[in-house]
């Protein structure tokens, strides 16, 4: 990269690259502009162009979800959002998308209570605890419950975990019933608990394995001096580890929110779908936008798939936004974290005097 | 790479996967086991029941114990230290217990049923009252082949031009470009599917068919592709690449002699992860492929198609006692296929690993 400055004119010759002198003094760098063969600028333009279908098929996504669901917002208009009944097929129309975007997140919230201490506990289980080979094994077992089909989950949900959450569902509204959430009528199946217990299994490993990533992030210096200063593991870990790392932790959770928010097949199987906004976790009923789709889809006459297709556009904007949310959220994480060595050691010590 | 010093003195490099693991479980024995006899009593004795409450209730003792027998002896920072270790170890137990049980669970009732008829046989003018055994899901296994193929062939070659631009020109556009693969990543399948049943099904007027089910999955598979061979086309060393670049060459051959080349087992990798992502998909295929009981290889393109987990999902959903059975040896199948395809791409990761 060091051409001599007289030999400039020979570069210019070559005419690969352009050296312009005149452009700031000697000691400035020198602008370089690269010419390149038309091979390469076609292989540019090719790799630029396949790049840019991921953003032409989302823009095609929102567009030909529009034009699918105009004759449903056409007949329902805003009352699209604030119905909870869904019959679009009836005459007169009636449907909405509240019922299901209410269920959607309970069920979602329920899945989280559990699937994020779970994940997190994991992830730092893995991490801070496990030997290098148990660890990568452990990383097997995470990514082999990943791949699971939704389907398969929804089954064994269906028929091995039902029956077995029914004591759970009935101690706690036995006990804790007069809490209106935990309040049931009798019956303890196929209801919004079950589906968000089944659901957050499915969730545990996209959060664990970014919760993980986040977690491996943390200086190793910092958590090496809190343990060099007599700390436990636990209290390196809660004092150190896990606030350095919340924002990330955060993030990884709202991801496993938008993965739970779009879950469809198990939902559809486990879940009796009865479109009212229920408080009452414990009992039969509820709905979610996606086990909507996936059900009422074969069935649906023309207005009734135009209604499906609305829902869907709802499901897609608000999946995305969650999604874009948490994106920005990690990457925040990521970017504070280029502390340097003195901001490091005064945080250590900071920390240090917090744990003595 | 630096690590934390375990606090315990850490296994030595002979010693086997098992012995390490009973060496870290070994202090929290007598707790676990005083605390089963405990939660087994309490659960003949009273009212309380279900395996599960069962195993609540075991943890939840288990830490009790673990915390008083420490603290006793070794103070409350201690005594704190071992009941985290615990949980934390409970929330690792799940997992492992959940993918266990749920493979378990699909074995058990799959193999009283599994016949060879399943793989050569279809549901084509089948009684519906007969037997599970009788039956089979050729034309799914078919349709399955099929679309994921489609799928495959169109999200290659895009997915691995979107990984080369991310990571061999990049530039301004590529933030943006890999903010929206992941956003697309993300996207609910059926959405996916409702968004192919309006291009292709009814503005395009195709009607339902296997080649439907291909495009919708690729749109799933696209993301998968592009994120994971970026992955590993950063791992190709940067030495490789200039040494091209010096010797004159232009860049499209270093990146299609050199690097594409050197990630080859990465991109292979890649697209198995892709496959076992896509494979098991049910949402996108009602509103696509729709479903038929015969094979139909030929008509690919305009005839509704069966597939795995559509045959699984609508053999279930017809609640016949013996079409149920059928559909937990297509789960079986299923998940078979899944994992024989994760395992795969996992032993190929590796095998790079050690070159």
């Amino acid at each position: 990269m060091n051409t001599p400055v007289g030999a400039s004119t020979a570069v210019q010759d070559q005419s690969d690259l352009i050296v312009d002198l005149t452009a700031g003094s000697l000691d400035s760098p020198r602008t370089l502009t690269p010419v390149r063969p038309r091979s390469d600028k076609i292989y540019r333009a090719v790799t630029v162009g396949a790049a840019m279908t991921s953003l032409v098929v989302m823009g095609l996504i929102a567009v030909f979800l529009v034009i699918q669901s105009i004759p449903a917002f056409r007949s329902a208009g805003l009352k699209f959002f604030t119905t909870n009944d869904w019959r679009p097929d009836d005459d007169p129309a009636v449907f909405g998308i509240a019922s299901m975007l209410y269920g959607t997140f309970v069920i979602a919230l329920i899945a989280l209570f559990i699937a994020v201490p779970v994940s997190v506990g994991t992830a730092v289980f893995v991490n801070e605890y496990l030997p290098l080979r148990l660890k990568r094994a452990f990383v097997t077992v995470l990514d082999l419950l990943a791949a699971v089909p939704s389907l398969i989950f929804g089954l064994w949900g269906l028929f091995f975990l039902q029956p077995k959450l029914n004591g759970i569902s009935r101690w706690l509204s036995d006990w804790l019933g007069f809490i209106p959430i935990f309040k049931a009528n009798g019956i303890y199946t196929s209801s919004m608990f079950i589906s968000g217990v089944v659901l957050a299994l499915m969730i545990v490993p996209i959060i664990s394995s970014v919760s993980r990533a986040v977690v491996a992030e943390v200086p190793r210096a910092l958590c090496e001096a809190a343990l060099a200063l007599g700390g436990t593991r636990w209290g390196m870990i809660r004092q150190v580890l896990l606030p350095y790392s919340r924002g990330g932790l955060v993030g990884a959770s709202m991801l496993g929110l938008g993965r739970a928010l779009g879950e469809t097949i198990a939902i559809a199987l486990i879940l009796s779908f009865d479109f009212t906004r229920s408080l009452h976790i414990l009992q039969p009923g509820g709905a979610s936008v996606a086990g909507t789709i996936a059900l009422r889809f074969p069935e649906a006459l023309d207005l009734g798939r135009s209604a499906l297709s609305a829902a869907g556009l709802t499901l897609f904007a608000v999946t995305l936004l969650v999604n874009m949310a948490a994106r920005s959220v990690v990457a925040r994480t990521n970017r504070r974290r280029g502390g340097g060595a003195e901001a490091t050691g005064a945080r250590s010590l900071r920390i240090a005097k917090k744990i003595s | 790479m630096t690590t934390v010093p375990n606090l315990a003195p850490s296994a030595p490099r002979a010693s086997s996967l098992m012995t390490t693991f009973v060496r870290a479980i070994r202090p929290y024995a007598i707790p676990a086991l005083v605390s089963a006899a405990v939660t087994g009593l309490l659960f003949a004795t009273t009212r309380l029941s279900g395996r599960f409450g069962l195993a609540l209730v075991w943890m939840v003792l288990t830490l009790f114990l673990v915390y008083v027998l420490t603290r006793r002896t070794l103070g409350a920072v201690t005594a704190s230290d071992a009941v985290a270790t615990v949980m934390l170890g409970f929330a690792a137990l799940v997992v492992v217990l959940a993918l266990g049980f749920i493979v378990g669970y699909v074995l058990v009732k799959a193999v009283p049923f599994v016949r060879l008829n399943f793989f050569t046989s279809t549901l084509e003018g089948l009684d519906p009252d007969a037997p599970a055994t009788q039956g089979g899901a050729l034309h799914a296994i078919v349709g399955t082949t099929a679309q994921v193929l489609i799928a495959t062939m169109i999200s290659l070659p895009f997915g691995v031009l979107t990984a080369v631009y991310l990571n061999e020109i990049g530039g301004r556009l590529a933030g943006v470009v890999r903010l929206i693969v992941d956003a697309m990543s993300g996207i609910p399948s059926v959405v996916a599917g409702l968004f192919i049943y309006s291009l292709w099904v009814v503005q395009g007027g195709f009607g339902y068919s296997g080649f439907a089910a291909g495009l919708a999955l690729a749109v799933l598979m696209l993301p998968t592709i592009a994120r994971t061979t970026e992955e590993m086309l950063r791992l190709v060393p940067g030495g490789l690449r200039e040494s091209a670049l010096a010797l004159g060459a232009p860049e499209w051959r270093t990146a299609l002699q050199v690097v594409l080349p050197t990630a080859k087992v990465g991109i292979v990798t890649a697209v198995i992860l892709g496959v076992a992502r896509i494979a098991g998909e049910t949402a996108p295929l009602l509103m696509t492929a729709f479903g038929n009981d015969q094979v139909n290889v030929g008509s690919t393109f305009n005839e509704p198609q069966s597939a795995l987990p559509l045959f699984v999902y609508q053999q279930f959903t017809s609640a016949q006692g013996s079409a149920v059975d059928r559909a937990w040896v297509g789960a079986f199948a299923l998940i078979a296929l899944v994992l024989i395809l994760f395992v795969i791409a996992r032993i190929i990761g590796r095998s790079k690993d050690a070159r």
